[in-house]
């Protein structure tokens, strides 16, 4: 558990992070809550001579809610996104699934950010932004650019992101209808053996529309169109129900491990679909 | 009236037995200032680290350590090459075996040690164990017992063909020992004309103690006077002493043994790792201190695990459920070396306390210790040697025979307790119960959960289910167990030869203050504050005016150390039997003072007093002074005593633990809702110190369970090596306790105590398991192995057809 040697960085503006990664290119990496990089360089499993402490960088921090548009930097942390009254009454889904990573103290220091930008299909953030349809802005040496979080994830550990860009904010339209973000876990502190975020528009007691997406279910968060799809015009009963698990289970494809076998895992995916769905609708 | 508040306020004063006397060790724990092996620096201290096996089972073809030695830093690496010529590339285990110090020639588990760095610092160390070279050839891996002793695949090249082991035959060249006791054929036959049969395999998995503090030490060799400082790690830092002495030649009183604060033993401190050899040697080649500080996951994959039992029961009985006997097969797997931590000639540790609580007439116990490519070890985690397997196959017997009568398990217990005017009680298997009460226990335990309105809610449960009304289902896990602890009398318990006695030295200072030493060691037991209050009682100084030490072989008597539960039942003892010599010279003292005869005293809570004039007294501070300021004809100045006790016998402390527990049949997740946990312990020395065993042995308990394991996959790699993976509760898992007790005490202990750290763990297995058993019992459930984790409750409503 002892990384190799590296050299510390902590610019102090995206520009000069920016400077930084281009100098060393591949040996250079950003760090943020350092919650997923650092035990990874730990354990050895990444190897970073360059470091680049973004926590010095304030364009990075902060949360905005402004005409319906949510804004959060990549630098707020998990912590922050629990305790901010403005974000929890625009999309409260974001609080109710912060609450369930990790534990607070990893919270105080886990990004935003770095949890959309690790690509580790574990973490809860990116199916989460699928569901709410965020937009990731990119800062890279030829400027910004946006990626759909629908878009951004190719593979475990792989993302659209080119290793000179920067991530410095998501943003997305403030949700309509109910939403629930449900977690099953081993313990506090466990990554999901299957979660599901579920957002439900309702109109004359049917359902208007529905956005699903599921997480650590393949190796990159699942957004299910086809569940969300078969929700809709439905008054979100229990065939309703029944087809938008079936349609999930048709998107998904986990894999054994210490959590489960794979059966296990479309079981209580389906189960945890079930109960975000009878959420969502309960809040619509 | 006066006189007897008095005489209370004397008592009180004293925070003797009985007192919730607030542990004196945390104030430096809670503020961060205890003082670990991790903080011991010294003066140009080298650092040591390990190059591991990646495969469970591989030839070492070659290694080339040249580019690690090149790396600004590096001092030494050593290999089985650079010990052999000191004998040190293998070292004796507890168990009678021999273990790889550092790979030689193989390796046989996943992480065993192949290389020792040493080097400047810490980081070039970690650094240097990824430049040396290890060229390795695979072998087929062995990870099933069962296939192990079929298999042609030998694992133990150096013993392939030795037929007798350090416990008897060896039937094949994986096997290790066949262990029996009791008869055998008697059982057979009970069996054979029983009315009733109930067999099953319980297999209790292999799981990890996982201390807080991993295991480390630091070897200081002294070139010029010739002497070895070791800090360590050390349950038993004495009979690290006499080993290391035996190994490295170095006389036993040129070496020093230190056991610092230790964060956490549960047995996982017992035996003796490579690492410390390597630091030894290290320093004894350097000549300048090693330290060597494992991490997480070198502890879970390379130092002692526990359990990994498969016990193949029979239990017989009349068809009123009236129990006739018992059989046990047990396979255990030991892994790549056989370092169990059990007295020598229990190599399947006190598993014949398997009878359990129950009168059973006629009972045989065979183990089979198997080698496989896994870490070494066996050791008691929380437990008496290997009683928690006991405890939990049995009460998974008897609910298995519960099921095959079609009665309730409660009830069955209760018709198969050893009865309270049985004891001392004789068992089939050789061992003398000191003293119990087990049906008012258990009649205490029911009434206080109101078990017939838990059944009748459960039935109601059920019924829901079947309706589709509910997608949850109530367990009620029921356990009686009775622990033996205190090892242990010398005439039949030692370790390498040394008799499991202990001991305890007291000097009363002549301001009437005390220290007291004992040749145990806690690791987070609190002996500080319960050993102070034990001796508090015995000389009438205040618990608050003793100090406790342990842990250092140079000051402290000699003793076996800290485990199985031990501590209060042979140190305990050693401690009040020394505290009475210095009670008898003190009544000399006393008498003198007072001018009468000795005979004409008589003991009151801190003083002397002559009888018929309570006036007319010495306390024991009054008694100390004089002890060092008067010439006393016919009696030695000073106020010292020292007490080496061997028991008699062992101690049985018993317990009954209710766990009620609500599972998700769809998801595999249980909450639980109530833990009652009885504990009769003997005498209760300090009410809080044993609720705070209990909460954590329960915890413990819990971990193991409900999710707690030491995995490996065919290739025999270990797949539960982190904390992400390896269960261990929070804060949020762990669920309230309700203790309570009765109080039977050991007729044989000085003071009737008996020991508690480690019921909790004995006891809580199975409640918790049998809790999750006892939900699905109504749709056809016999056995499941735990872990219990979500996948595995989701399993067995899978299988019996739960998922519609
Ligand atoms: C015990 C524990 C339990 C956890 N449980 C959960 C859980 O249940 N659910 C969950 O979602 N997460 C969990 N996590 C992960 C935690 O939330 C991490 O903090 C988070 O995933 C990463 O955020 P970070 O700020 O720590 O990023 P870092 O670890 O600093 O970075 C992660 C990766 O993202 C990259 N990166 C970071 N910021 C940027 C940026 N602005 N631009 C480009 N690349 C960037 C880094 O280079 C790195 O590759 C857990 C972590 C721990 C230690």
């Amino acid at each position: 558990m002892i990384p190799s040697e590296f050299e510390y960085h902590r610019p102090g503006s995206i520009a000069a992070a920016l400077a930084v990664l281009e100098e060393h290119g591949d040996d250079a990496r950003v760090m943020a809550g350092g919650h997923s990089l650092i035990p990874m360089m730990k354990l050895r499993m990444a190897d970073v001579p360059h470091l680049i402490d973004l926590q010095s960088i304030d364009e990075l921090k902060g949360i905005s809610v402004e005409g319906g548009k949510v804004t959060i930097g990549a630098m707020t942390t998990q912590h922050e996104l629990i305790t901010n009254d403005a974000l929890a009454a625009a999309a409260p889904i974001m609080r109710e699934a912060a609450l369930l990573i990790a534990d607070p103290q990893v919270r105080y220091m886990g990004t935003i950010g770095g949890n959309v930008a690790n690509g580790d299909p574990g973490n809860d953030m990116p199916g989460l932004m699928q569901c709410l349809d965020a937009t990731f802005s990119l800062h890279g040496p030829d400027g910004t650019r946006e990626v759909q979080a629908r878009d951004f994830y190719e593979a475990a550990y792989m993302t659209d992101r080119e290793d000179d860009e920067i991530l410095t904010r998501i943003s997305f339209a403030a949700p309509k209808g109910g939403q629930a973000y449900e977690k099953q876990k081993r313990k506090i502190g466990d990554y999901a053996t299957a979660a599901a975020a579920v957002i439900i528009e309702k109109a004359s007691g049917k359902v208007a529309s529905a956005s699903i997406a599921m997480t650590n279910l393949s190796d990159t968060p699942v957004f299910s169109e086809a569940a969300g799809s078969a929700l809709v015009g439905s008054d979100c009963g229990s065939d309703a129900m029944s087809n938008a698990v079936s349609a999930m289970l048709g998107d998904i494809d986990p894999t054994e491990d210490n959590r489960g076998p794979v059966e296990f895992k479309k079981h209580v995916a389906g189960v945890i679909l079930r109960r975000a769905i009878e959420r969502a609708w309960s809040r619509a | 009236m006066k006189d007897l508040e008095d005489r209370q306020e004397r008592i009180d004063n004293l925070k003797g037995l009985g007192c919730s006397r607030k542990r004196v060790e945390d104030a430096r724990f809670t503020q961060g200032k205890g003082n670990y092996v991790d903080d011991v620096n010294l003066p140009g201290m080298l650092h040591g680290d390990f190059v591991r096996s990646p495969y469970a089972h591989a030839r070492v073809k070659s290694i080339n350590i040249d580019a690690a030695m090149a790396l600004d830093g590096v001092v030494a690496v050593l290999t089985a090459k650079d010990l052999e010529p000191l004998s040190l590339h293998w070292m004796p285990t507890l168990a009678g075996d021999k273990q790889m110090v550092l790979a030689d020639g193989k390796v046989l588990f996943q992480g065993q040690e192949v290389a020792f760095v040493v080097a400047k610092d810490r980081y070039v160390a970690a650094d240097a164990v990824e430049l040396v070279e290890v060229e390795y050839e695979e072998l087929p891996v062995l990870v099933d017992p069962f296939e192990a002793l079929q298999s042609d695949i030998v694992l133990r090249e150096d013993i392939k063909d030795e037929k007798e082991g350090a416990h008897g035959a060896r039937r094949h060249h994986n096997h290790i020992f066949l262990w029996e006791e009791g008869d055998k054929d008697a059982t057979e036959q009970v069996l054979d004309e029983a009315e009733v049969v109930a067999e099953e395999m319980v297999y209790y998995h292999r799981t990890h103690p996982c201390p807080l503090e991993p295991c480390g030490s630091v070897a200081s060799m002294d070139k010029i006077n010739g002497k070895l400082t070791l800090w360590g790690t050390f349950q038993a830092p004495h009979v690290v002493r006499t080993v290391a002495s035996l190994l490295s030649g170095i006389e036993e009183h040129n070496i020093r043994v230190i056991s610092p604060d230790i964060g956490g033993g549960f047995g996982n401190k017992v035996g003796v790792y490579p690492g410390y050899v390597c630091s030894i040697v290290a320093s004894i080649v350097t000549g300048q201190p090693v330290k060597w500080i494992e991490d997480r996951m070198e502890n879970l994959m390379a130092t002692a695990f526990a359990r990994d039992y498969w016990m193949k029961g029979k239990i017989s009985a009349t068809k009123d459920g009236k129990i006739t006997g018992l059989h046990c097969h047990v396979t255990a797997d030991h892994g790549a070396f056989d370092a169990c931590a059990d007295p020598t000639k229990f190599p399947a540790g006190f598993f014949h306390i398997c009878t359990g609580s129950y009168d059973i007439p006629v009972a045989y116990v065979g183990v089979d210790g198997v080698y496989t490519n896994k870490a070494p070890g066996g050791v008691a985690y929380r437990c008496s040697f290997r009683v928690t397997e006991a405890a939990y196959f049995i009460e998974r017997m008897i609910e298995v025979l519960a099921i095959e009568l079609n009665m309730d398990a409660a009830e069955l217990r209760r018709i198969n307790f050893i009865k309270a005017d049985q004891f001392p009680y004789q068992s089939a298997l050789g061992w003398e119960y000191d003293s119990g009460d087990y049906h008012t226990a258990w009649d205490k335990a029911l009434a206080a959960v109101k078990y017939d309105d838990l059944r009748a809610e459960q039935a109601q449960r059920v019924e829901d289910f079947k309706a589709g009304k509910t997608r949850k289902l109530l367990g009620i896990g029921l356990t009686h167990f009775t622990e033996i602890v205190g090892a242990g009398p010398v005439k039949n318990c030692d370790i390498l030869g040394m008799g499991m006695f202990d001991s305890c030295e007291i000097r009363i200072h002549p301001t009437g203050s005390a220290i007291a030493r004992l040749g145990t060691i806690s690791q987070g037991q609190g002996h500080a504050t319960t050993f102070a209050q034990i001796l508090a009682s015995e000389i009438g100084l205040s618990a608050d005016s003793i100090t406790i030490e342990e842990g250092d072989t140079d000051t402290a008597p000699y003793g076996l150390g800290t485990y199985g539960s031990r501590s209060t039942p042979v140190a305990g003892a050693a401690t009040a039997m020394a505290g009475r010599k210095i009670r008898a010279k003190a009544q000399m003292i006393a008498a003198y003072l007072l001018e009468v005869h000795d005979n004409d005293l008589e003991w009151d809570v801190d003083r002397f007093v002559v009888k018929g004039a309570p006036e007319r007294f010495k306390t024991m501070k009054d008694i100390a002074y004089a002890a060092y300021n008067q010439a006393i004809p016919g009696v030695e100045p000073g106020l010292e005593a020292v007490s080496y006790y061997d028991p008699p016998n062992m101690t049985y402390p018993f317990g009954a633990y209710i766990c009620v527990m609500e599972i998700d049949a769809d998801t595999g997740e249980h909450e639980i809702r109530q833990f009652y946990a009885l504990d009769d312990c003997g005498t209760r020395i300090n009410p809080m110190v044993i609720e705070g065993q209990v909460h954590g042995g329960l915890t413990e308990a819990l971990a193991i369970a409900m999710g707690q394991e030491i995995a490996y996959d065919d290739m025999g790699n270990c797949k539960t090596g982190t904390l992400m993976d390896f269960f261990i509760p929070t804060a949020v898992e762990t669920p309230h306790y309700t203790t309570d007790h009765t109080e039977t005490p050991s007729p044989h202990h000085p003071i009737g105590a008996k020991g508690v750290g480690e019921s909790p763990n004995v006891g809580g297995v199975p409640a918790f398991s049998n809790a999750v058993h006892d939900a699905f019992r109504a749709f056809g459930l016999r056995q499941s192995h735990m872990p219990h984790d979500h996948w595995r409750i989701w399993k067995i409503a899978n299988d019996l057809g739960l998922h519609g």
